[in-house]
């Protein structure tokens, strides 16, 4: 593993009284795939939500490609290339499958109003570009045939690669999945495990949110463990799995 | 060729503009013309406020105040008497670059004001100052309280519109001179004029809908309805979307504005009738009629409402006829009136063709 690619430096957060991220420091390595765990409420998706900008930190910092990105508005974290899935699939529903991934396109591409109301040759030139990009992309993830469906009309679990796709289509230099399995059947877990593997075999850094115990065991090179806000274990999920701490939030205390 | 596709609709609409003028001057009844000119202009607006609602999915109901600082604009001047004024720098400034033209006012008395090129140029840049400065914070509400917003923003243009002395007040501005566009072709309300600004109508509103229809297709379209379908997801994946918000937001005025400034002079005046409440409500009505996300139908219906308000068919009832309309859509066909399964044969492959 390499530098970190990603860092959070003492976040904190707070709704109200509640204490959501306290003091959270984390790293990830360049080109692993980082798990982030621990039971309902403990802070997983608002810590996403301060590194992907959708909401900002009280205190702390966040670093991507050693700068700061904290307090960078969401399109600005994402141009930066850090790519998002929600927790529930977020699509454009009316719009077509491909539509949908080339919208991922939109930080690699130029032409803005003028250039789109003229349709200018540089205007179609790119358009091209990004209808070839976003159709190999579905083509990679199995989806080329329902490129022209509209999203809503496809079950859930393809709409859930669609928005891996589209996510994809940023060419991003870290994924961030929320809860990528919540709603899957075992099958389609394990081809999202597959899925998740050949995304960082291309080169793609994956911070991953995950209830799914067998998921993350199986694709983690490294998990980070939340319980009510605070960060209590960090390492390679065998050694996770064996902490006192960890054992405890998850199966309640021996004498309890 | 994908992109030539899109245009067949656009040359469909040329064709049956050069036939309805055919058809109308064989019949003698050309003075359906001024009626249909004054609808294609009003369609301009209905045409930027499409782009506004049913793209990005922003509601504006002050779409008429944006008409009326267009329209105002240049009808303040291009009547603004300047004869008294015409040894001080600035105007003789004006003058010798051909800014400011000298003519005769329907009594007889000389008027030097400006013509109607700088006054239309100046018209649009006040128009997108005035809405991007409205945009910067109305932009940022969300459903309904932007609605609330841009409602604001009408009625206090309605106001200064009436109580403004330079505005004519209740009475609006007359004499209003026609536009010539270049030698030999002009907006001009007279008999005489009717068929060269029907024409002229036409060319612009089609000239829009160009623009409006190759910008849906953009990149900045799918950027727009993604930011109707899923903000957040749009934000996440790049869209700036306050940005994007706001430069719709100031397109679709600079639309009405464009609608107002051309009417004006078609008409030879504007009154604070075109500023009311029920006016921006009449062009939402017709947006959502044609189908919101729905460029054609805003058109058609933008043209064929307003038209047949123009010809008085509503009576007096004329305002209570758009609300009924209103209702009647929201209950019985909210995808607009073009996507009833009857009419839906008939459409579909318009539209089919124009998102190809």
């Amino acid at each position: 593993m390499g530098n970190a690619l990603l860092e959070t430096k003492g976040l904190h957060r707070f709704f109200g009284g509640l204490h959501a991220v306290n003091d959270v420091s984390i790293a990830v390595s360049q080109g692993a795939i980082k798990g982030v765990i621990g039971p309902n409420g403990a802070g997983k998706t608002t810590l996403f939500n301060l590194i992907a900008g959708t909401i900002q930190p009280h205190n702390g910092e966040v670093i991507f490609r050693d700068k700061k990105i904290t307090a960078l508005k969401p399109h600005a974290v994402a141009c930066r290339g850090i790519a998002r899935t929600f927790q529930t699939t977020k699509l454009f529903s009316n719009m077509t499958v491909l539509e949908n991934v080339m919208m991922g396109r939109h930080c690699r591409t130029r032409c803005g109003f003028i250039s789109g109301m003229l349709n200018l040759p540089r205007t179609w030139r790119e358009d091209k570009q990004t209808k070839e990009k976003a159709l190999s992309i579905l083509e990679d993830i199995g989806l080329k045939e329902h490129a022209l469906e509209t999203a809503s009309n496809l079950p859930f679990g393809r709409q859930r690669l669609v928005e891996f796709a589209r996510a994809l289509a940023m060419e991003p230099e870290l994924l961030l999945l929320d809860e990528p399995a919540a709603g899957l059947n075992i099958y389609e877990t394990k081809e999202l495990a597959k899925l998740i593997l050949w995304i960082r075999d291309r080169g793609v850094t994956c911070l991953v949110v995950e209830h799914d115990m067998s998921l993350v065991m199986a694709i983690c090179d490294d998990v980070v463990v939340l319980d009510q806000g605070r960060k209590i274990a960090e390492g390679p999920p065998r050694t996770v799995q064996q902490n006192p701490e960890v054992i405890r939030i998850y199966l309640g205390d021996s004498d309890a | 060729m994908t992109h030539f596709r899109r245009y067949i609709p656009v040359i469909a609409v040329a064709i049956g503009v050069i036939i309805l003028q055919v058809v109308l001057s064989g019949t003698h009844s050309t003075y359906y013309m001024t009626q249909i000119t004054m609808s294609a202009y009003y369609a301009l607006v209905v045409i930027g406020l499409c782009l506004l609602m049913g793209y990005a999915g922003q509601i504006s109901l002050g779409h008429a105040g944006f008409f009326a600082i267009g329209g105002y604009t240049t009808a303040v001047l291009t009547t603004f008497n300047l004869m008294e004024y015409r040894d001080t720098p600035l105007v003789s400034l004006c003058q010798s670059l051909g800014l400011v033209a000298q003519r005769q006012d329907i009594y007889g008395a000389d008027i030097l004001a400006f013509s109607p090129w700088p006054a239309f140029a100046v018209a649009i840049l006040l128009t997108a100052i005035i809405a991007f400065m409205i945009g910067l914070p109305v932009i940022r509400l969300k459903g309904h309280y932007m609605a609330m917003a841009s409602l604001g923003f009408g009625l206090i243009i309605y106001r200064i519109v009436l109580g403004g002395r330079i505005f004519g007040q209740a009475d609006g501005i007359s004499n209003v001179p026609p536009f010539k566009i270049i030698a030999g072709l002009e907006v001009n309300g007279r008999a005489a004029f009717r068929i060269e600004s029907y024409y002229i109508a036409w060319f612009v509103v089609l000239a829009a809908m160009t623009l409006a229809i190759n910008l849906v297709h953009s990149r900045v379209g799918r950027a727009l309805r993604s930011i109707h379908e899923n903000e957040e997801a749009a934000h996440s994946l790049g869209v700036n979307t306050y940005r994007y918000k706001l430069l719709v937001f100031v397109l679709s005025a600079l639309f009405a504005a464009v609608g107002g400034v051309l009417l004006t002079h078609y008409n030879g005046s504007i009154g604070p009738s075109e500023v009311t409440v029920m006016k921006s409500v009449r062009y939402l009505v017709i947006v959502a009629v044609g189908g919101m996300a729905n460029l054609w139908g805003a058109l058609f219906m933008g043209v064929l409402l307003n038209f047949l308000s123009l010809r008085g068919v509503f009576g007096s009832y004329d305002d209570a006829v758009f609300a009924i309309i209103l209702i009647a859509i929201m209950l019985l066909a909210p995808q607009g009136l073009l996507r009833l399964p009857k009419l839906r044969a008939v459409t579909s492959l318009l539209s089919r063709r124009a998102n190809g």
